[in-house]
C-alpha cells in the first residue's frame, strides 16, 4: 500500500504549525460568534417591532446575506474597501467584519423565531398573575427564549467555524492554508501528502464542531 | 354574602368593528359563585378576560372594590393580584417546576418571604393532592394535574375573586372530575368566584346564579340554578340547554 503521507506532518513543527492555524480559524469564528449573538439578540427584538420600516430593512439586510456567497462579500471587503474608501483593513479585522455581518443577520432571524414562537398566552398567564412587562420578559419569555434559541445558534457557530476555510483566500494563513504550505513543501519527499494532511485537517475540524454538535442534541433533548 | 366585591356596569367590547359585549352588567357579592354559559362565541371568554383586564374595553367599568381595573391604569399590576385567574390551557411556564411555577408571582410580584410562601404552597399543593409533584416540570404532569397546579399558582397570591375561563374544556373526561372537586372544595370555603364553563352538571352544582350568554348579551339570569336548568325562562335558554341533551 502506498503511503498515506501523514508522516510529513511529524517533520520539524508541522503540526504544531497546523494547530497554530486551526486557533486562527477558531479565533475568527469565536470573536465573530460573540459578537453575532450580541447583536444578532438586538436584531432580533427590533426584527418583531411593530414598525413596518424597521422590519422591511432587515428583511432586506437578511436576505442580502443569504443570497450573497460568503467569499464575494470578504472580497468586497477585504479588497473593495481599500480601493474606495481607502481603508486598510487587516484581512482578520475583515474576516471579522464579514462573518459578523452574516452572523448578525441570522441570529437575528433566529431570535425573531424563538420569540414569536412562544405562545401570546405565555405573556397573558404572566400578566393575569400581575407581574409587569420587564418582570414578563425576563422570568418568562427570555428563559424559554433562549432554550430554544441555543440549539439553533450553535448550529449556526459549526456552520461559522467551517466557513472560516474561504479566509484563506484574502490571505490568512489559517488550518488549511498551512495545510497547502506543508504539502506543497514536501511535494517531491512525500507526494502523497495531499491525502493525509488534508485528511487531518478534516479530522480536526470534526474534533472542534462534533462536540458542540452534541452540545445541541443534548440541550435540545434536556429543554424539549 | 356580604358586600358588592365586583361591579360591572355598561362593559362594551369591541374587536375592530365586530361587537363581542353589549352593555354587560354584574354584581358579585363576596362569596358568592356566579357561572357564565352560553353557546361558542357568545363572549363569555371574552368577558372574563375584560374582568382583569387582559383585554381592554370600549366602554363602560369595571369596579373591584370601588377601584376601577384598566388595562391602560398605573396600578393594573395591583388589581391583577387581587384577581386570581385560571385558563383553559393551564398555561403553566415550561422552564419552570411545580414550585417555580408557584413561587414565581409571590417572591417577584410581592416580594413575599421565600420560607413563608413556600409553607403555603407547600400545604395548597397538599389540598390538590400533589405534595409529591412539587419538583417536577409540567410536562411530567397530566392535564388535570396541570390544571391544578394551575389553580394552586392563582390561590398563592391570595386573590379577592377567582375567574375560571373553562378550566377543564381541555381535559380528558376522566381528568375533569379531580379539577372539579377542588373548585367545589373551594366554593365551600366562601371563596368568590366567576366561572365559564361548559359542564352544566357541575354548573348547576356549584352556582349561586347562572348568567347564560348570547351574542354578547345576558339573555337570563337566575339566583335559582335549579329553576334555571328545570325550567329556563327564555326559549333561547331553553334551546341551548337542548343542546346537551342526547
Amino acid at each position: 500500500m502506498q503511503s498515506l503521507g501523514i508522516d510529513v506532518l511529524f517533520k520539524g513543527t508541522n503540526f504544531i504549525r497546523l494547530l497554530g492555524g486551526l486557533w486562527v480559524a477558531v479565533r475568527i469564528s469565536l470573536i465573530s460568534v460573540a459578537l453575532s449573538i450580541l447583536l444578532g439578540l438586538v436584531v432580533g427584538v427590533l426584527m418583531t417591532s411593530r414598525s413596518k420600516i424597521l422590519r422591511a430593512l432587515f428583511r432586506i439586510y437578511l436576505e442580502i446575506v443569504r443570497i450573497m456567497p460568503q467569499m464575494v462579500l470578504l472580497f468586497v471587503v477585504y479588497f473593495g474597501t481599500t480601493r474606495v474608501f481607502g481603508w486598510n483593513l487587516a484581512a482578520e479585522t475583515s474576516a471579522v467584519i464579514v462573518f459578523t455581518f452574516w452572523g448578525v443577520a441570522e441570529m437575528g432571524d433566529l431570535v425573531r423565531g424563538a420569540l414569536i414562537s412562544i405562545p401570546k398566552i405565555q405573556y397573558e398567564s404572566a400578566e393575569a398573575l400581575g407581574l409587569v412587562p420587564t418582570q414578563t420578559y425576563r422570568y418568562v419569555i427570555l428563559p424559554q427564549t433562549v432554550r430554544r434559541l441555543i440549539p439553533l445558534s450553535i448550529n449556526l457557530v459549526t456552520r461559522m467555524i467551517k466557513t472560516t476555510s474561504l479566509v484563506m483566500m484574502i490571505g490568512i494563513v489559517e488550518v488549511l492554508k498551512v495545510a497547502q504550505q506543508i504539502i506543497e513543501a514536501n511535494r517531491r519527499v512525500s507526494p502523497n501528502a495531499a491525502f493525509g494532511v488534508f485528511a487531518v485537517v478534516f479530522l480536526l475540524y470534526f474534533l472542534i464542531c462534533w462536540p458542540i454538535g452534541r452540545l445541541a442534541a443534548y440541550l435540545e433533548k434536556r429543554w424539549a | 354574602m356580604g358586600q358588592t366585591l365586583l361591579k360591572i356596569s355598561h362593559l362594551h367590547k369591541k374587536f375592530g368593528d365586530r361587537v363581542i359585549l353589549k352593555d354587560l352588567n354584574l354584581e358579585v357579592k363576596k362569596g358568592e359563585v356566579v357561572v357564565v354559559i352560553g353557546p361558542s362565541g357568545c363572549g363569555k371568554s371574552t368577558f372574563l378576560r375584560c374582568l382583569n383586564a387582559l383585554e381592554d374595553i370600549q366602554g363602560g367599568e369595571v369596579l373591584l372594590d370601588g377601584e376601577p381595573v384598566r388595562k391602560d391604569a398605573s396600578n393594573v399590576s395591583a388589581m391583577r393580584q387581587k384577581i386570581g385567574m385560571v385558563f383553559q390551557s393551564y398555561d403553566l411556564f415550561p422552564h419552570k417546576t411545580v414550585m417555580g411555577n408557584i413561587l414565581l408571582a409571590p417572591l417577584k410580584v410581592q416580594k413575599r418571604d421565600r420560607q413563608e410562601v413556600e409553607r403555603e404552597a407547600v400545604e395548597l399543593l397538599g389540598k390538590v393532592g400533589l405534595a409529591d409533584r412539587r419538583d417536577d416540570y409540567p410536562r411530567q404532569l397530566s392535564g388535570g394535574q396541570k390544571q391544578r397546579v394551575a389553580i394552586v399558582r392563582a390561590l398563592i397570591m391570595h386573590p379577592e375573586i377567582l375567574l375560571l375561563d373553562e378550566i377543564t374544556a381541555a381535559l380528558d373526561p376522566e381528568m375533569v372530575h379531580e379539577v372539579l372537586q377542588v373548585v367545589l372544595a373551594l366554593a365551600k370555603n366562601g371563596r368568590t368566584m366567576l366561572i365559564v364553563t361548559h359542564e352544566m352538571a357541575f354548573a348547576r352544582a356549584i352556582a349561586d346564579r347562572i348568567l347564560f350568554l348570547e351574542d354578547g348579551e345576558i339573555v337570563e339570569e337566575s339566583g335559582d340554578p335549579k329553576a334555571f336548568f328545570e325550567k329556563p325562562q327564555t326559549e333561547r335558554a331553553r334551546q341551548f340547554l337542548r343542546s346537551f341533551e342526547y
